[in-house]
């Protein structure tokens, strides 16, 4: 290797960040949905990071967002362009550190990122799925979630952990597996989307299935994508996953190079030009069929719904301990949509601890650096490792 | 809710003040907890469970590196949060003197919880009295540090007060003491608790 004083300066950023490598395994069983949809065999891409100790007490298992995937820390190169989108809070050091623990997240099922999901071959036609993809759930990614445990070897994770859509599955492990965690995080989440939510997310499918070139779901066979569907839907997911104050702050209502209008409507405010960046980024990376799933899968979710709406009951299945964070920006999922979930939590005499972050950057805050957040993220991260510690004395004794 | 008094010189004593009352294994909140030392101690000598109620984010990763049940949230916005009658013992320590409507916290305190215990500085202490009675200032002291106008402690009471409004909300006071921060025992303290005390301490429970 050499080491130029170039090397030298990133090796900080490369040591914080290590190369990865997605893995994946192949489950040869026929899947039956929530929705009765099934699946006849399926594979999941996951990557994993730290190493798993001897008693595999060390896991943690992070769960991904709407957009996410598989790869939530460390680097797939040097370009400086492959980090996982939650590095800032995952890896050697960090909040959730990876000398520490062994960490796993995986791609769910639907998703895009190399598990089944629309955009690979259905094995009985030949030809990707599409449409013909069965709707999933929260449910359903939590069941093949556990199986990707069982393969691992992990009976039981020391915390499995989310924000978003992923502290929905985090809450959903909680309730369905409830021996196989001894900790529950659950960030910037809610026990089930309200109606403007589900509104939102309407509005974003709509933009997708009424783009000429969706081609009700099969526009992989036309060698296209309904881009211009994609690009509306994430726009209004981005201004929704900030703040009215963030959005102030970082463009109020300047221009873009200039200082007067031109009184035409080509993008001329900063703030439609960053809009229209962040859609044509997602593009490229994001397939329409997967945004459509992952938006329903929010919407269904609702664990109270089959206990006539109590939701205390609806996670009187639950033992784990409780990590529940909200921001105060965050108009999506409200700090009050998660007081619901500790107040829930509480009445079952859970061990539960709650803050509530002082912030502007909105939704996205959970997936940023804010001091009082990656304070309460590190103790409580610590105070797992320390009663893995000392189980594993008291085990090896 | 932190350093609304200076607690350095009291605050051992009055926590074990605080443990006698409280029972081995039973359900416990604290209201204000801090940095969560009260509870800590509680659940290492008396194997108590529960929560802790803390506004101050400064004070949320420390609470949970003394490995409590910490939840983030305003006690002026009441104790919506906790259902009724699910603790055996709420504590309020040198907290009440901050918030906006005492009153309402009190009744809360006993809708949830079968004993209340609460620790305030006790206004007539005697240095108290001669500060607004021969200086003719509002007084500062080691417990109450702030000048009247940046203070955080908006409803300053004397122990004779906290009596009276006990007995107007039907609570019945179990124990009431009042110690000096320097925890000694004085013949003074012990004849004429609200003039020589400077912290008062009381559990109260519902009346009948």
């Amino acid at each position: 290797m050499s080491n130029g004083p170039e090397m030298t300066t990133s090796a900080i950023d490369i040591d914080s960040n290590p190369l990865v490598e997605p893995r994946q395994v192949h489950f040869n069983e026929l899947l039956e949905l929530e929705s009765k949809g099934t699946l006849n065999g399926y594979s999941l891409t996951y990557e994993t990071y730290g190493s798993l100790n001897n008693d595999a007490s060390n896991a943690l298992l992070i769960c991904h967002a709407l957009s996410g995937n598989h790869h939530v820390a460390g680097r797939y190169d040097d370009s400086g362009k492959t980090n996982g989108w939650w590095h800032l809070l995952i890896g050697p050091g960090k909040p959730i550190d990876t000398n520490k623990f062994f960490v796993v997240c995986s791609n769910n099922i639907g998703g895009c990122n190399g598990s089944t999901g629309p955009s690979s071959t259905n094995p009985e036609t030949g030809e990707p799925y599409g449409t013909d993809f069965p709707i999933v759930t929260v449910k359903d990614w939590v069941y093949t979630q556990a199986k990707l445990s069982d393969h691992l070897g992990i009976k039981q994770w020391a915390a499995v952990i989310g924000g978003s859509l992923g502290g929905m599955q985090a809450m959903q492990w909680s309730i369905t597996y409830p021996e196989r965690l001894r900790h529950c995080l659950v960030i910037a989440s809610a026990s089930k989307l309200n109606a403007q939510n589900i509104g939102f997310n309407d509005v974003a499918r709509q933009a997708i299935r009424t783009d000429a070139e969706f081609h009700n779901g099969n526009f992989y066979q036309h060698q296209t994508s309904p881009a211009r569907g994609m690009r509306v839907a994430r726009m209004i997911g981005h201004i929704t996953y900030l703040s009215e104050d963030m959005m102030g702050q970082k463009f109020g209502r300047s221009l873009r190079k200039k200082s007067k209008f031109d009184y035409e409507f080509t993008p001329e405010f900063e703030v439609e030009s960053y809009l229209r960046y962040q859609g044509d980024q997602f593009i490229n990376k994001f397939d329409a069929n997967t945004y459509l799933l992952m938006t329903k899968a929010l919407d269904y979710f609702d664990p109270a719904a089959e206990t006539n709406d109590d939701l205390t009951q609806a996670l009187a299945p639950a033992i784990a301990d409780f990590l529940v964070i909200s921001f105060s920006s965050d108009w999506r999922f409200s700090p009050e949509r998660s007081r619901e979930i500790v107040r829930a939590l509480q009445s079952n005499k859970l061990n539960v601890s709650y803050a509530e972050v002082e912030c502007p950057q909105g939704h996205d805050s959970f997936l940023l650096e804010i001091d009082d957040y990656t304070r309460v993220m590190r103790s409580y991260l610590n105070r797992i490792a320390r009663e893995t510690d000392e189980a594993k004395v008291d085990h090896d004794v | 809710m932190s350093k609304l008094l200076n607690q350095s010189s009291l605050s051992r004593y009055d926590h074990q003040i605080i443990t006698d009352w409280v029972e081995p294994k039973s359900r416990v909140i604290d209201l204000g907890c801090g940095n969560g030392s009260l509870l800590k101690h509680l659940q290492q000598t008396k194997q108590v469970s529960g929560y802790g109620v803390e506004l101050n984010p400064s004070m949320m990763d420390q609470c949970i590196d003394n490995g409590i049940n910490v939840i983030q949230f305003n006690l002026d916005q009441g104790l919506g949060h906790f259902d009724s009658d699910s603790f055996d013992t709420v504590i309020l320590s040198l907290t009440l003197q901050s918030m906006r409507r005492p009153r309402k916290l009190l009744e809360e305190m006993m809708r949830v919880g079968r004993q209340g215990i609460v620790t305030f500085p006790n206004f007539a202490h005697w240095r108290n009295r001669w500060q607004i009675a021969v200086g003719g200032h509002m007084p500062v002291s080691d417990e109450l540090p702030y000048k009247w106008y940046n203070t955080p402690n908006i409803h300053l009471c004397t122990l004779n007060d906290f009596h009276i409004l006990c007995e107007q909300l039907g609570f019945k006071i179990e124990s009431s003491i009042a110690v000096r921060t320097d925890g000694k025992q004085t013949l003074g303290l012990k004849t004429m608790p609200n003039l020589f005390g400077e912290i008062a301490l009381c559990r109260f429970s519902k009346a009948g």
